[in-house]
């Protein structure tokens, strides 16, 4: 039996794919330091995470994102307001990146009424229209279709509706797993996606484990990004623990979708700290295993690019550290001294019209009342 | 003036096509073909490409894109070309269109049609053949229509692409060719049904028959077969199968004391075991007689022609079961 390393960016050095993208990309210090915040934040956010989840304030099923913040990072930090992402149950990072303010994220997984989705969604199920995070996808595979949906809309908004903004197309970004690439609906999409240049990148987040199905016990070619020309579109290796790399080959391919060229299909290699969720004793994966991945951690190789290229002090780092300690604190606080959603609300929402289920305020089916339809009955 | 269902269908996605571009059609054979069953004729020469799209054969992929482009607030109608076909994609109509709007606490709504054919068809076996009303109408978050006639098809076509919300549209494809008397009123392009109102066919005073879709015509027959032998039926055409328009089924029922539910699909768990408990409810004192169920058979569709004549209702069947709630049963035997 292969190990999992086998498909390792280590194992990959000597191919053409690693070598494409240079050692270390350049950032300016500001960059730097963004992409620094970014990824302390996704990991003291999840590490807070486990420890209330061991407290009881959160419950069901939490996935956390430990270890694949370059991913996350790498990629969501380039993106515009109006562009689109669309997540799996492993969500919660996405969504801070994505400029959901961290306090929402808590307060949802505490379920309470102050949540981004006001205790309806919970830990797998993030969404914030604002923000255009159009939803964290609990099944294997279903968010890549309506990903590729967002990516339709964004070009016929700018062909049909001659609506796009200056910058050319809004562009959709679709995460999944090494698992959901066995799922069909990843294959129908690259055809689709690629069929019709939709602006999308695929980003696999392969941390070759789905729970504990080894990605090379389930993938007769572990090598994902090789789906891509086999659909015709580009696909690129990428380290997912460099997030200098991951945000490299995202600039390319985010520039290529929004240029109305198509598109990509990006498999960063990366690791999860944690097991599966919060409920997963993690008994499959090998002791060396995850402490080679452990030394590759993705924010001690930020920070120790960052002190050598002399972009900043180990101080102004742990100041930002510090700070971001304080938002958790301060996001865990604020959930829990938030309230829990009203009675009221368990009928709300059901329907975009009517509110509830169709049941009005007076308890009667709203198609009783003879104003049922409108507003939307009439062009 | 006469117009097929077909017709109906044809012109109410082209008007409605026609008023806001951002109206879609996507799904099998809509474009080129002009539809498997024609109910797209002409819109891909009117519209183009980009708003009549030819999708591969990728139920679940397509659904999901028509709901992904729903939630960025384009009105996608996905035809499926038999509804059968949606059980490849059932996972985005539930998952991804009934709940985000609940999930988002609001922020996401999925205003989407699914239509295409449903129900018995003829001759084509188990996997082609069944009613999917009860399936989808379990779900909280989607809407479900059940059009019989060329009004209801015009009519619920137009309110359901201009709803907010996911709209189930079960088409029957045996009704496709039929003719029905519409007015001008219909014809005109603001004609539109209200979502969750039922519509009495023919009124009556001894038995309510509720139904829909196909089963309107044959309860109609059955109504007529009735008065002839001094029964006098109400036929009530549910339109909508959720919401379900309790008020008119209980009203109706309150005025006959009696019902009789017929649906294609199957029994258990099954419209008419909804509509019967929604009387029990609210008019059970009422009652002069036990709820009678006329409903397909618990089995798979079969293949052979006589076996599949058992297999759905037939008007004699609605007679029978009006008779017996009106207390002149005719004993099976008899009529076999």
């Amino acid at each position: 039996l292969r190990t999992a390393l086998a498909v390792s960016s280590d194992v990959l050095a000597g191919n053409k794919a690693a070598q494409a993208t240079p050692a270390h990309p350049a950032v300016t210090r500001e960059e730097a330091l963004e992409l620094y915040e970014d990824m302390v934040l996704g990991r003291i956010f999840e590490d807070m995470c486990a420890q209330m989840y061991y407290r009881g304030k959160m419950f069901g099923f939490v996935h956390l994102y430990n270890g694949q913040e370059a991913v996350s990072t790498g990629f969501i930090k380039l993106l515009n307001q109006a562009d689109c992402v669309v997540s799996t149950y492993r969500d919660h990072v996405h969504a801070l990146s994505k400029g959901v303010p961290p306090r929402s994220v808590m307060a949802e997984l505490f379920g309470k009424a102050t949540g981004c989705c006001r205790g309806q969604g919970g830990s797998m199920h993030m969404f914030s229209a604002p923000h255009n995070l159009i939803g964290g996808f609990a099944f294997i595979g279903e968010g890549i279709p309506v990903a590729t949906g967002a990516a339709f809309a964004a070009k016929y908004r700018h062909e049909v509706l001659k609506e796009s903004g200056p910058d050319g197309l809004d562009v959709t970004l679709a995460f999944f797993g090494d698992g959901t690439c066995n799922n069909g609906q990843f294959f129908e999409c690259l055809n689709m996606a690629q069929l019709w240049k939709l602006p999308i990148v695929f980003v696999v987040e392969n941390n070759l484990w789905a729970i504990g199905m080894s990605h090379l016990r389930a993938t007769s070619d572990p090598e994902i990004y090789k789906k891509g020309p086999a659909f015709g579109m580009p696909g690129v290796h990428v380290d997912g623990m460099d997030v200098l790399k991951v945000r490299e080959v995202a600039k390319e391919a985010i520039e290529r979708a929004r240029r109305g060229e198509g598109p990509t299909l990006v498999e960063c290699e990366t690791y999860r700290f944690r097991g599966h969720s919060l409920a997963d004793p993690d008994e499959l994966r090998k002791p060396d295993e995850k402490t080679h991945y452990a030394a590759r951690d993705p924010i001690t190789a930020l920070k120790k690019y960052i002190i050598e290229q002399n972009l900043a002090t180990e101080p102004e780092l742990k100041s930002i550290e510090k700070n971001i300690d304080n938002v958790v604190e301060e996001a865990v606080e604020f959930a829990d001294a938030s309230p829990h959603p009203p009675r009221s609300q368990l009928l709300e929402n059901v329907f975009a019209d009517p509110k509830g289920f169709g049941i009005g305020p007076d308890g009667k089916y709203r198609c009783e009342d003879p104003k049922f339809t409108q507003g939307t009955a009439q062009v | 003036k006469e117009m097929t269902v077909r017709d109906a269908l044809n012109s109410a996605l082209d008007e409605e096509m026609s008023a806001d571009p951002s109206v879609f059609l996507m799904g099998e054979e809509v474009g080129e073909y002009q539809g498997a069953y024609k109910i797209s004729k002409g819109l891909l020469d009117k519209y183009g490409p980009d708003r009549v799209l030819d999708t591969p054969i990728t139920e679940a992929g397509f659904t999901g894109i028509g709901v992904g482009a729903a939630y960025q607030g384009l009105r996608p109608i996905v035809e499926f070309m038999t509804f059968n076909f949606s059980m490849q994609a059932i996972d985005h109509i539930i998952n991804s269109a009934a709940k985000s709007n609940y999930m988002s606490a609001g922020q996401i709504s999925v205003p989407i049609v699914f239509r295409g054919p449903n129900g018995a068809a003829a001759g084509v076996g188990a996997q082609h053949s069944q009613c999917y009303a009860a399936w989808y109408a379990h779900v909280p978050g989607l809407k479900v229509l059940t059009p019989y006639s060329a009004e209801d098809a015009r009519g619920l076509l137009k309110a359901a692409i201009r709803d907010p919300d996911p709209v189930i549209f079960l088409e029957n494809e045996l009704l496709y060719g039929e003719s029905f008397p519409v007015s001008a009123e219909v014809l005109d392009s603001s004609f539109c049904l209200p979502i969750g109102k039922a519509k009495i066919e023919r009124e009556g005073k001894d038995v309510t028959i509720t139904t829909f879709s196909k089963m309107v015509g044959y309860a109609l027959q059955a109504a007529e077969i009735l008065s002839k032998e001094g029964i006098s039926a109400e036929v009530i055409n549910l339109r909508s199968i959720r919401p379900l328009d309790r008020a008119a089924i209980n009203a109706s029922v309150r005025k006959t004391n009696r019902l009789v539910t017929v649906e294609e699909g199957f029994p258990q768990h099954g419209i008419g075991a909804e509509i019967c408990m929604s009387v029990v409810e609210e008019s059970f004192e009422y009652l002069d007689a036990p709820v009678e169920r006329i409903a397909g058979a618990d089995v798979p569709m079969p293949y052979a022609a006589n076996l599949e004549r058992m297999a759905v209702p037939q008007v004699d069947d609605i007679v029978r079961a009006a008779k017996r709630a009106c207390y002149r049963a005719v004993p099976m035997a008899a009529t076999a």
